[in-house]
This record gives C-alpha cells, structure tokens and sequence, in this order.
C-alpha cells in the first residue's frame, strides 16, 4: 500500500483540537509510516497539495476561510470536520448572537483598558470577518466528523488510523466519544 | 508621497493568521512593518450576559495550548467576586495542572517547533524541518520531547481526566481530588522529565557557542519586561504580585496587585491588527512597550525556587552581568530554564503529604460586583476581569492576554529585522526565515489572539502604491 497524503488545517478555531491531536504522543510515529503529514501548522509547507486526507479544525468565520475550506475541498479526498467548532461553530460561533460592530466595538472602542486613540482594524491586508460563523458543511460537503471539544486523542487515531488503512471508523467503537 | 509595500505572507494563508507587510520611503529605505494578526473572535462581547460561573470553562476555549491559565486567572477573577479563597490541597493541585500547560507547551515549542532548526539546520529540507524529521535522525530525541510533552498533559489528565480545557478547577477549589495511585505514577516520570530538560539545554547551549553572531545579534534592543513574582521576587507562575523593570535593571514597580492592573497597563487597537497593542501607562505609547514571557519573567525574578533550575538560572544572569538579557534568541534557553524549575516544583508538591486530601473546595457564593485575575501563561502574563449584576449575570468581560503583550516587541523586532535585510527592491538572501525565527522566538501563541504554529511559508511582495507588483521573493 503506498503512503497516504494527510494534511492538517486550523481556520477559527482555538488550536485545541490540534494539541489533543499531538497528545497521540508516540502514535504519531506510527500515523507516519502510513502517511505523510504533507501541510499542517506543524510542519513545513508550501501550496496546499492534493492529499487523501484533510482534518479541519475551526469554523469559517471570514472571506479567507471560506476560500481555503473551498481549496480544500478541491484537494482531499476525504474531509473531515475535526471537533465541535467544525462541526458546529461551538465556542467560535457563540458571536453570532451579536451583530459584529458590536463585537468589535466591546474589543477594541469600549474595553476598560483602552486608550481613546484606538483604530477598529480594516487594514487591507487583514482578512475580514464574515456576520456570521458557521460549521464546515454550511460551505462544503464533509465526509466525516470527529466531535468533542477536543476530541479525544484516542479517538482522534482511531478515525485516522482506520481511514489510512483504507477502512470507515464506526464511532461507536471510539473510546472515549464524548460531546464537550 | 510614493510609499512602497513589501507584503510577506504565507504562501497559500492556509495557516493564514499573520502576516507582514514592509513599507518603504522615496528612497526606498524601510520606513515601518506592520505585523499583521489575522483573527478575532470576540469573546469580551459573547460572554455578556453569561454567569460568571460559566467563565472557567468557557475561557479556556481562547487557546488550546495555554488553556489551563485562562482558567486559573478566570477562576481567581470569580473567587474576588465570592470573596473567598481556594483551600491548600487545591492550590497544590492547581500548581500542578499549571506546571504540567507549561511544561508541555515549552516542550512542544522547543521539540516540536524549534529543535528542527538547530539540529537539522535552518538550511536544511523544509519537508523534514519537523519533528518527523527529527525522528528519523535524532529518535531518540525526539521520543523524549514527545515524552515530555506527554508528562505534562499527564498532569493535567491525572488529576482532572482531562488534558485539554480542563474542567474540573472550580471557584473556591477544586472538583476533583489526586488519588494516592495516580501521585505515584506521575513521581515515576520525574528522572526521565529532568533528563530530558537538561538534554534540551545542552542543545540550546551547542548551537549559542556554534552560532555566536547570530544569537548575539537576534532583535536585540532593550525593552521594559513584566512578570509575576513570589513575595520575596522569586520566580513564579501560578500566583504572586507583579514587577516591572526597564531595560537596564532598574525595578519600575514591584510587588504591583495585579487587580490594579488599570493603574499600570493601556492599550490601543492598531487599524493593521486584530490584536491590540499594550502599553506600560507610566511611559506611554511610544516608550511603553514591554515583553512578557520566560525571558521576561527569568529577566524580573530574583531567583528560582528549585536548585537545579536556580544553579542554570545564575548561568543566564552571568551572561550580562546581572543585566536584563535583551536577545529575543534567549528565550528558547530561559523556556528551558524555567522546564527545569516544572519538573522540580512537581516533584515537590507530588510529595506533600497534603496533595491527595479531600479537602479541595471551599463555597462561596456571589458577593461582590467586580473580579479580577490574573496568571503566568507560558507566554506571559494574563488579566481577566469581569463585571457582573447582582445576579451574577455578566455586564463586562475584559482580557488581557499574554501574546498581546509581546505583540509591541514583535512588531519592532520584524522592523529592525527589515533594516537589516531589506534594501529598494533588494531584498536579502535569509530575510525570510529571519523574520520567521524571530517571530518563532516569541513562541507566539496567536490563538489567544490567533496562531500561526510552525513553520509559515512566505512570500515578500513588493508593491507600489497603486498596489501593482514590483518584485517578487518566494521560499524556496
Ligand atoms: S472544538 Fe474546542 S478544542 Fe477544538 S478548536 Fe474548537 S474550542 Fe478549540
């Protein structure tokens, strides 16, 4: 069997979800002899390349995310919603209660220790951020998802390991599946 | 005037949470950067209207690496508003979880991110430049980091059953007790722990002799630094009083509570960032700018708690006479300084006889209107603070948090990084990476604010001011 491309990519989300994915401690060298991690937050990498596997961390909360879960979905094969910010904007999706000049402004106008001499950032090359956030599925078909806040590091290779092993995880078998 | 833009990001912005651009005058000199941080999430506004209770867990979910301080500084913020305090065995079980977030997020930063650069080199493959490529020509090594890694998310796991955002530290204490089985398989990992410390630091050590000019020359000016220290300016993480020290030595202001920490620190919201820009209030805008963190916190203390760490800890102040250490280079050395003092610190605490009570949590209850706490994230000092109703219903959530504070230094050092490289068009061989590792020294955690962990693959672009491209640099 040749070795799969996996990939590992971070939109709004609070990198939780990628820690509990390192806390596969040595396992992670066992994900290496199936795959190559070909672009993640912790390796090198250039162009998103063509990989058979895309974990996603995060919900799409700006024009730049919604561009790269496009790109993505081009590229993978299979992808998958990697915790619940993913799977339902949880935490990250808890602003969509509030128009978003609200929420800029308790940042960065109306905080107790700003000085009067703010900017509200709209730097040109700053991203910018969508009303609302939403899951990964409101923007592109996902083939799989991996809830918890984080998900469990267990779980997290069991999924993985099943689908490079060319077989679909039954989730009720995970160990520890678990909602927040 | 025909300003010039150098715009450097990563190439595809997958990891896209910061970037870059240069600004050139007429005569095409540098004349400022602007360090771009890409994310905001808004969660002073969301938590309006949200009991204060709900905080410790909600908090956490600002950043997956340091999540254990936003709870403890969130979980102190709601002990002011009881008005009460934790009992002894809870501090002790909250010292440990707080040393196990910074031991693993210092290993993960070292092992994981940085050690590719100094033992494989920072010319070398960047497909390899990880910790798989580590693995493959250092295994050991690299198991160990992993391993340390692993020790620390134990501590959390152990006592909490959880490794990441944690729930089980509550207002008045703790929920859960450490059982007597479970002190002694986290005493079983303290040999291996410090082996692998001092492993690290004898890398560290290698490359400062091998690379003297380079280390030397790493953004070095002077900045005012912020850390917490113990009642006697000893070194600490969990919970103390604040100093402040310019960048010759002097203390500005010592033993500062940090509830008053209005008094001292402002900030300002920056159009180019969504992450603000603190400020020491005494010194202002311009002159106020001070770094946080293990070069920050190691540059303020007195001493350390533990022998080891205090015998490394008289090395590192030897290094300049006693002087602050300005070399943003040195805080990979005081991040392992300040591991060694983790491991010694858990081996104490795992042997007080009071660590597996049961006596975990005092009750309170709502008392007063205002909380505020604050903690030793890896990365630095972190501020919450709340004001509620006399429901405890939540009016106004402030947060200060650690990356924020380097933010300032960050911006200045890519700055005087670009004087140094970048010339009209010409931009110089190793510009990139230079920019890259300076950033990487800081070990920002950007999802506090946002993150962009590893390596960031870039592109300088130079733009004129219609915005047409000039010229163009990419990696590799
Ligand atoms: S699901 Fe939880 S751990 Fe994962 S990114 Fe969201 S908040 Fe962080």
């Amino acid at each position: 069997m040749s070795k799969k491309k996996l990939a590992t990519v971070w939109l709004g989300g609070c990198s939780g979800c990628h820690m509990s994915l390192l806390d596969i401690d040595e396992r992670i060298l066992d994900v290496a002899k199936l795959a190559d991690i070909v672009k993640s937050p912790v390796v090198d990498g250039k162009e998103f390349p063509e990989v058979d596997i895309a974990l996603v961390e995060g919900s799409v909360t700006s024009d730049e995310h919604h561009r790269e879960i496009l790109h993505i979905r081009k590229h993978a094969k299979t992808l998958i919603a990697f915790g619940d910010c993913a799977v339902m904007t949880n935490v990250t999706g808890m602003r969509n209660y509030f128009n978003l000049q609200e929420v800029f402004d308790t940042a960065y106008v109306n905080a107790v220790s700003n000085d009067k001499e703010g900017h509200i950032p709209d730097h040109p090359s700053l991203l910018r951020l969508n009303d609302k956030v939403v899951p990964l599925q409101d923007v592109v078909n996902v083939d799989f998802v991996i809830p918890g806040c984080p998900p469990d590091a267990d779980t997290i290779f069991y999924v993985l390991f099943e689908f490079l092993n060319d077989r679909i995880p039954n989730l009720s078998k995970a160990k520890k599946l678990k909602y927040g | 005037m025909d300003k010039r833009k150098i715009f450097i990001s990563p190439v595809t912005r997958i990891e896209g949470h910061a970037n870059i651009t240069i600004e050139l005058d007429d005569n095409g000199n540098v004349s400022d950067a602007l360090f771009h941080v890409n994310e905001f999430r808004g969660f002073e506004k969301f938590c309006e209207g949200r009991m204060y209770t709900e905080m410790p867990t909600i908090t956490p979910r600002i950043c997956g690496i340091c999540p254990t301080s936003h709870t403890l500084a969130s979980v102190k913020a709601c002990e002011m508003i009881q008005g009460i305090q934790p009992t002894y065995t809870a501090n002790l079980l909250r010292r440990l979880m707080h040393i196990g977030q910074n031991l693993s997020s210092h290993a993960l930063s070292f092992f994981h991110l940085s050690s590719p650069d100094f033992l494989l080199g920072y010319d070398s493959d960047p497909a390899k430049r990880n910790i798989l490529g580590i693995a493959e020509k250092f295994p050991d090594i690299a198991v160990r980091g992993i391993r340390l890694r692993k020790f620390g998310q134990e501590l959390s796991e152990r006592i909490t059953g959880k490794k990441i955002h944690i729930m089980g530290i509550v207002p008045g204490g703790m929920a859960y007790p450490l059982t007597e089985e479970n002190r002694k398989a986290l005493l079983e990992w303290i040999p291996e722990a410090i082996e692998t410390v001092q492993l690290g630091i004898n890398i560290i050590k290698k490359f400062h002799e091998d690379n003297p000019e380079m280390v030397a020359s790493f953004a070095n000016s002077p900045t005012l630094y912020l850390g917490t220290v113990g009642p006697g300016g000893e070194h600490e993480l969990y919970d103390g009083k604040l100093r402040f020290m310019d960048g010759d030595g002097i203390i500005l202001q010592d033993q500062l509570d940090p509830a008053k920490y209005l008094d001292f620190i402002a900030e300002r919201s920056v159009n180019w960032s969504y992450l603000k820009y603190p400020y020491y209030k005494p010194y202002g805008f311009d002159k106020g700018f001070y770094r946080v963190g293990p070069l920050a916190r190691l540059n303020v203390c007195s001493r350390m708690k533990t022998p080891l760490a205090q015998e490394e800890f008289e090395k590192f102040k030897h290094m300049s006479g006693g002087k602050p250490v300005h070399g943003t280079f040195y805080y990979h050395y005081t991040r392992l300084i300040e591991a060694l003092s983790d491991v010694e610190d858990a081996e104490r605490i795992l042997n007080d006889p009071e660590v597996t009570s049961l006596h975990i949590q005092h009750h309170g209850r709502w008392n007063y209107a205002e909380g505020i706490g604050s903690s030793e994230a890896p990365r630095g000092t972190l501020f919450h603070h709340y004001k509620t109703d006399e429901t405890g219903k939540l009016l106004k959530v402030n947060l200060l948090i650690a990356t924020g504070q380097n933010n300032p230094s960050m911006n200045r050092s890519v700055l005087e990084v670009a004087k140094q490289y970048v010339k009209g068009d010409d931009i110089k061989e190793g510009m990139l990476n230079r920019v890259e590792s300076t950033i990487r020294c800081y070990d920002p955690c950007l999802s506090c604010s946002t993150h962009a962990l590893g390596q960031m693959p870039m592109v300088i672009e130079v733009r004129d001011r219609k915005g047409e491209l000039v010229k163009r640099v990419e990696r590799n």
